[in-house]
């Protein structure tokens, strides 16, 4: 019997990676979407057995919330559903998966053979510590971050809206 | 079994691999972005990795947030941009947007 943790992992890494898999190879945009869903908590569940719990509900809240949310969003304003069966074709298959597989060579390389200086430590929680780091050390990257998305915002805003003439302005 | 860094960075890499394949072979501009994100949790996830297991401290998790914060600044962005592609082309197939060919 393997102990708890093992199985965790086993779990939710086959949650990631069998989501990501219908990401890259469903042809229906709609199943590709949703299964960033299973990539998204798999990870997120990583994130907490690394002892990063507020990121973990953070990738929660933003990504499946919010990313996700407009994603389908754009899926279901943008694909005609008359040809939803094909709404996601690929092409190029045979290179693609090629050179993936060498870029996946190199990294398992790099990965096995460099000598990490592993130094195991016990899993605690990290959320109060981050708060303090983002208020003290990292104060100026915080305020960019939120200028940052401040502006994401008003540009999506200007980027999608429809150009509605009123009456007076018509003429 | 006692699981340590290699399966996570295992995990990452397979999920940057598969990320790719979607960049690469996609046609629809949405399933693009989707495999963006793929990328985006791979290194996310590489970062949490080797900060617990090797330097400790919180500057992979600061590191972590703040893909996430550009991760969903990129998401509207270019989900704006999508729809307004859609709006003028009538279709967001990335190999039927020619018109700056040639």
């Amino acid at each position: 019997m393997p102990p708890i943790s093992s199985l965790l992992f086993l779990v939710l890494s086959g949650l990631a990676l069998g989501s990501a898999a219908v990401v890259a190879f469903s042809r229906n945009i709609i199943h590709s979407a949703l299964a960033l869903l299973g990539t998204f908590l798999g990870v997120a569940g990583m994130y907490i057995t690394l002892s990063a719990d507020f990121l973990g509900a953070t990738q929660v809240l933003v990504y499946v919330g919010g990313t996700l949310t407009l994603i389908l969003f754009a899926v279901m304003l943008t694909a005609r559903i008359e040809d939803m069966k094909v709404s996601n074709p690929t092409q190029g298959l045979g290179p693609g998966i090629g050179l993936v597989t060498v870029v996946l060579l190199l990294l398992g390389k790099v990965a096995a053979t460099t000598a990490w200086a592993i130094n195991v430590r016990p899993s605690n929680p990290s959320t109060a510590k981050l708060g303090h780091a983002f208020l003290t050390s990292y104060l100026l990257p915080f305020e960019v971050g939120s200028v940052v998305l401040l502006a994401a915002m008003i540009g999506a805003v200007v980027l999608a809206r429809r150009a509605v003439k009123r009456e007076w302005e018509k003429e | 079994m006692e699981i340590g860094l290699v399966h996570y960075l295992t995990v990452g890499a397979v999920l940057f691999g598969l990320g790719l394949l979607t960049v690469m072979t996609r046609k629809n501009s949405v399933g693009i972005l989707l495999g963006v994100e793929l990328i985006l949790n791979a290194a996310a996830l590489n970062f949490i990795a080797f900060e617990h297991f090797v330097v400790g401290g919180l500057g992979g998790q600061v590191f972590t947030v703040f893909i996430i914060v550009l991760a969903a600044a990129e998401a509207a962005i270019a989900l704006a941009i999508v729809l307004n592609v859609y709006r003028n082309y009538r279709s967001i197939m990335a190999d039927r947007l020619t018109t700056l060919r040639n």
